[in-house]
C-alpha cells in the first residue's frame, strides 16, 4: 500500500523558515508512523531528523504531532489514519531541527518541583519502610510519566509564558507530595506557589487530551493546590 | 573540516543512564564529582521497558533464602555463571532492594505494607522443589519506577548530566583509563572527558537480529568501546530469544499471557507445546518454548506457512484479561489492531537479553585477560558486562537485579578509587585523535556514491536471524561469519547523505552501525566455536551440553579481520554442574 506523508523540514543552520517535504512510500500494514518515519530516513533522505528509542511507548522519545495531534509515532498504526499523513514537531518548544525539539528545558523544570523523596526520620536499617497498599495506591496514575512532553506542549498556560512548570512537572511534583513517605511539602511550597506554580493552570484539560499514556496532570494540580491551601492555613 | 573540541574534567564518568550507570552515579556522586554521558535522555534509558519485575530473596509472601535464589540462579545459567559473583548478585539483593525502597522507588505492597512479591519462570523454593514468590514489583512498569527514581536521586545529588551525548572512544594511556571522547549529538563536536575512573553501563546489544525486543539505542557502541581498545570480551555467543515477541514488531508480549494461561497455537490450531514439554505445557522456560515455536515455524506449521504462530487467550474470558493482562491486550490492540478477547495474537521469538559482554571481576573492574589483570580507572556494569551472573542463560528479574546491584557495587569501587588518586593523570596530547578520525571520514562520504547503512544493516539483521537465532549449525555460523566479514568490508565504502555537524542522527547511526558489525562478527565467531547446547546456545549439529570440553568461559580480541579467542575456567563454590531439566 502506498501512503504519502507531509513532514515538517527545518535546519536553523541552512535555513531560516521551515518547510514541508512530501514523501510517497510502500507501507506494510502492520507499519506504526515511526516505521514510516525510519523508512523515509534509511532510503530517501537522510537528513530527517527525529527521536526514537523503544519503538513500543514506554521510553518517551518520539512524541509529535500527527495530523494536528500529540501522538508518540511508535504507537500510532499507519492504517488507522486516512489521507495524507501530516508529522510536526510538538508545539511551542524550540526546533532543534525538524521533528526533534529542544528539551533540555523541560528536563531542567523537573529538578525543580524536586522529585525526590523528603524524608526526615531514617529508614529501618535492613527493612523496609511499611506502607498499606491504599497509601501506595494515592500516586498510581502520578508515577507511570514517560516525560514525552507532549501535555507540557499541549498546554495554553504554557503557550502563554513558557517559564510555567507545565503539566508533566507538576504531575511529578504531586508523584512525591502524595506519596504517604514523603515529608517535603514545606520545601516545594515555594515553588509550587510561585507565579509558574499551580495556579498558572486554567483547567483547560489540554494536557489530559493530549497524554499518550492516558494519565490525568490537570488532577494532580488539582491536588496539589488542595495541599498547599491546607498547609497554608 | 575542522571539528570544535570542547574539554571537561570530572572525578567519575559514567557512560549510561540505564538503572547500572545511575545507581553507580549516585553512589560516587555523595563524594566527587560526577558527570553522566548518555545517548538518549536518561529516563529514555531501555531499563524503563523490564515490567516483570527485580529478584531479592525478602521473604515478605513466603519463606525464602538466598541459598534458594542462589540455586535457581546457578541452575539457570546452565552452569555457566561464575559462583561467586552469583553469590554476590543475590545477598547483595536483599539490601539493594530496601535501599531502592528507602530512595523512594513506590513498589507494590502487601496487606501488611511491606513490598510485594509475585512468581516468575525459573524461581523456585527450597532448591528447586516449591513455587516461590520472589519478584518485587511496581505494576508492570518496575523498570521505569527504578529508572526514574534513581534518575531524580542523581538530580538530588547534582550529578552532572550530558544528554544526547555519544561516546566514542576510551582514552588509554599506560594501559590506564584516564576518560572518554563522546560527540554532541544535538550542536555537534567533540567533546573530551578527562576522568579519573570511567564506568561503562551501555546496556545491551540484541539490535543486531532484525527482530527484537529491545530498544533501537541498544547497539552495543560499549562493545566498540572495549573491542576497539584490544580488550576482551566475554561469552558473546550466549544471546536469549523470547518465544513471544510480536510478529514482525519483535515487541515483547510478557511472559505474564502465559503465566495467566495463554495457548500458543500452530497452523492446524494444535497446542503445540504438548509435543515438547508435555509436563509443563506453554510454561516451561523461556529457551525450551523458543525453541518449540522456532521448529513449528520452520518445519511450516506456521500460521498460513508464515513465519508466525498464535497466542490465544480468548478462552480465559473478557473479565479475566481486562483485569490480569489490560496491557498486554493494549499492546496488541495498538501494534496488530487485534483484541485477544476476540482474537488470536501473531506471535515468534524474539531476541531479548545479552548474557555476554565486558569481563570484570566482582568489583566491576574490566578485565584484559582471562587472569584477574583488571584496567586501572576502567569500570563496567549492567547488561554491557559479564560479571558473570547470568552464565549461557539468565533468568528473568535477575538482570536489572544485575544492574542494582554491580551498579551499586561499582559505584561504591570507584569511590575508593578515586579516593585514593589524588590528581588526574595527565591527558595524552591525542586523546580526541581517533574520535576525529571516525567522524571526518563519515562525514567526508557525504554526497559520494557509496552502500546506504540500511542496506548492510538489513543484511546483517536478517542473516543473523537465519544463522545465529535460536537454532545454530556449523554450516550456518560459518556463512555468517563470512557474511560478517564481508559487510566489515564493505562498510569500509559506506556513505551518508548528511555531512552537517548539527543534530546529525545519520552520523550516529553510522557509527552504531558499525559497532553492530564488529560484535556481531564477535558472536558469529564464538558460536561457531562452542560445539555443544548450553543455555540459549543451541547447535542443531552439537546435541547436549559437553562439560568436558565446554564447561569455559569465551574470551574474545577483535584484532583487525581477525578474532582472537581464550577461555577461562567457570568458578563453582557450592553447586556441581548437574543435568538442567525442568
Ligand atoms: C522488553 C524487555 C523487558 C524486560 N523485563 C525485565 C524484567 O522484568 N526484569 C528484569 O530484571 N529485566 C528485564 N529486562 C532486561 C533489563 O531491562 C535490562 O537488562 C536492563 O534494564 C539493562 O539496564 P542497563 O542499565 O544495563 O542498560 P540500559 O537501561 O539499556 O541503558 C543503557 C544506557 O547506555 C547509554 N549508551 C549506550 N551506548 C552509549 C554510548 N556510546 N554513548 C553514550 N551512552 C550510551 C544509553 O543511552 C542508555 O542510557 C527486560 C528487557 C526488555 C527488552
Ligand atoms: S503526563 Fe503524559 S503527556 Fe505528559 S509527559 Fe507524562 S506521559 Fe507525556
Ligand atoms: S520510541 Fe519510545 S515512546 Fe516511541
Amino acid at each position: 500500500m502506498e501512503r504519502t506523508f507531509r513532514i515538517y523540514r527545518f535546519n536553523p543552520e541552512e535555513a531560516k523558515e521551515p518547510h514541508y517535504d512530501t514523501f510517497t512510500i510502500e507501507v506494510d500494514q502492520t507499519w506504526t508512523v515511526l516505521d514510516a518515519l525510519n523508512a523515509i530516513k534509511w532510503h530517501h533522505d537522510g537528513t530527517l531528523a527525529f527521536r526514537r528509542s523503544c519503538r513500543h511507548g514506554i521510553c518517551g522519545s518520539c512524541a509529535v504531532m500527527i495530523n494536528g495531534k500529540n501522538e508518540l509515532a511508535c504507537e500510532k498504526l499507519v492504517a488507522s489514519l486516512k489521507g495524507v499523513i501530516t508529522i510536526e514537531p510538538l508545539k511551542q518548544f524550540p526546533v532543534l531541527r525538524d521533528l526533534m525539539v529542544e528539551q533540555e528545558e523541560f528536563f531542567e523544570k523537573l529538578r525543580l518541583v524536586k522529585p525526590w523523596l523528603i524524608n526526615h526520620t531514617s529508614p529501618p536499617t535492613d527493612k523496609e519502610r511499611l506502607q498499606s497498599p491504599e497509601d501506595r495506591r494515592v500516586i498510581d496514575g502520578m508515577w507511570e510519566c514517560i516525560l514525552c512532553g507532549a501535555c507540557t506542549s499541549a498546554c495554553p498556560a504554557f503557550w502563554d509564558n513558557d517559564s510555567f512548570l507545565g503539566p508533566a512537572a507538576l504531575l511529578k511534583a504531586f508523584r512525591y507530595v502524595g506519596d504517604t513517605r514523603d515529608e517535603g511539602l514545606d520545601e516545594r511550597v515555594g515553588i509550587l506557589d510561585s507565579k509558574i506554580g499551580v495556579w498558572r493552570c486554567h483547567t483547560i484539560f489540554n494536557c489530559v487530551e493530549a497524554c499518550p499514556k492516558s494519565l490525568n496532570p490537570t488532577d494532580a494540580i488539582v491536588k496539589l493546590r488542595k495541599r498547599l491551601v491546607k498547609e497554608k492555613l | 573540516m575542522k571539528l570544535d573540541v570542547t574539554y571537561h574534567k570530572h572525578d567519575v564518568v559514567v557512560v549510561g543512564a540505564g538503572i547500572a550507570g545511575l545507581y553507580a552515579a549516585l553512589k560516587t556522586s555523595a563524594e566527587v564529582d560526577t558527570a553522566v554521558i548518555s545517548k538518549v535522555y536518561p529516563t529514555r534509558s531501555h531499563s524503563g521497558a523490564a515490567q516483570g519485575g527485580c529478584a531479592a530473596s525478602l521473604g515478605n509472601v513466603m519463606e525464602d533464602h538466598w541459598e534458594w535464589h542462589l540455586y535457581d540462579t546457578v541452575r539457570g545459567s546452565d552452569f555457566l555463571g561464575d559462583q561467586d559473583a552469583q553469590e554476590l548478585l543475590v545477598r547483595d539483593a536483599v539490601p539493594a532492594m530496601y535501599e531502592m525502597e528507602h530512595l523512594g522507588v513506590p513498589f507494590d505492597r502487601t496487606e501488611d505494607g511491606k513490598i510485594a512479591q509475585r512468581p516468575f519462570g525459573g524461581h523456585f523454593g527450597n532448591f528447586g522443589k516449591s513455587p516461590m514468590s520472589r519478584s518485587c514489583f511496581a505494576a508492570d512498569r518496575t523498570g521505569h519506577a527504578q529508572l526514574h527514581c534513581l534518575y531524580e536521586q542523581c538530580l538530588k545529588h547534582q550529578v552532572r548530566f550530558y544528554n544526547e551525548f555519544f561516546g566514542l572512544s576510551l582514552i588509554m594511556e599506560d594501559g590506564v583509563c584516564r576518560g572518554i571522547v563522546a560527540w554532541d549529538m544535538q550542536r555537534g563536536g567533540l567533546h573530551v572527558f578527562h576522568a579519573k575512573a570511567v564506568h561503562l553501563a551501555t546496556g545491551g546489544h540484541a539490535r543486531c537480529w532484525k527482530i527484537t525486543s529491545t530498544a533501537m539505542a541498544n547497539t552495543g557502541d560499549g562493545l566498540g568501546l572495549i573491542m576497539h581498545q584490544q580488550l576482551p570480551l566475554e561469552d558473546m555467543e550466549f544471546v536469549q530469544f523470547h518465544p513471544t515477541g510480536l510478529w514482525k514488531h519483535g515487541i515483547l508480549v510478557s511472559e505474564a499471557a502465559r503465566g495467566e494461561g495463554g495457548y500458543l497455537l500452530n497452523d492446524k490450531g494444535e497446542r503445540f507445546m504438548e509435543t515438547y514439554a508435555k509436563a509443563k505445557m506453554e510454561l516451561a522456560p523461556r529457551d525450551v518454548v523458543s525453541r518449540a515455536a522456532q521448529t513449528e515455524i520452520n518445519d511450516g506449521r506456521g500460521i498460513g506457512g508464515q513465519d508466525y504462530l498464535h497466542i490465544d487467550l480468548r478462552h480465559l474470558g473478557r473479565e479475566k484479561i481486562m483485569t490480569r493482562l489490560p496491557q498486554v491486550r493494549e499492546l496488541a490492540l495498538k501494534f496488530m489492531n487485534r483484541d485477544m478477547i476476540t482474537d488470536p495474537i501473531p506471535i515468534q521469538p524474539t531476541a531479548h537479553y545479552s548474557m555476554g559482554g565486558m569481563p570484570t571481576n566482582l568489583d566491576t573492574q574490566v578485565l584484559r585477560d582471562a587472569g584477574k589483570d583488571a584496567v586501572p580507572g576502567l569500570y563496567a556494569s549492567g547488561e554491557c558486562a559479564c560479571v558473570s551472573v547470568h552464565g549461557a542463560n539468565r533468568l528473568g528479574t535477575n538482570s536489572t537485579l544485575e544492574c542494582a546491584v554491580f551498579g551499586r557495587r561499582g559505584g561504591i569501587k570507584m569511590l575508593d578509587y578515586v579516593r585514593a588518586h589524588a590528581g588526574h593523570e595527565d591527558l595524552p596530547g591525542d586523546a580526541a585523535d581517533a574520535a576525529r578520525e571516525q567522524v571526518e571520514h563519515l562525514l567526508s562520504t557525504a554526497g559520494s556514491n557509496g552502500v546506504r547503512p540500511v542496506e548492510l544493516r538489513e543484511r546483517l539483521q536478517l542473516s543473523m536471524g537465519e544463522n545465529a537465532g535460536v537454532f545454530r549449525s556449523a554450516e550456518g555460523l560459518a556463512r555468517q561469519v563470512q557474511i560478517c566479514q564481508e559487510l566489515r568490508q564493505q562498510y569500509r565504502n559506506v556513505t551518508i547523505e548528511d555531512g552537517g555537524t548539527y543534530a546529525n542522527s545519520e552520523l550516529t547511526e553510522a557509527i552504531e552501525l558499525g559497532n553492530m558489525l564488529d560484535y556481531a562478527y564477535v558472536i558469529a565467531h564464538c558460536a561457531l566455536q562452542r560445539t555443544e547446547c548450553r543455555g540459549a546456545h543451541w547447535r542443531t549439529d552439537h546435541p547436549g551440553r559437553n562439560d568436558k570440553e565446554w564447561h569455559k568461559h569465551t574470551m574474545s580480541w577483535l584484532e583487525g579481520d581477525q578474532i582472537r579467542l581464550d577461555y577461562k575456567p567457570v568458578v563453582i563454590t557450592r553447586f556441581q554442574p548437574e543435568e538442567r531439566k525442568y
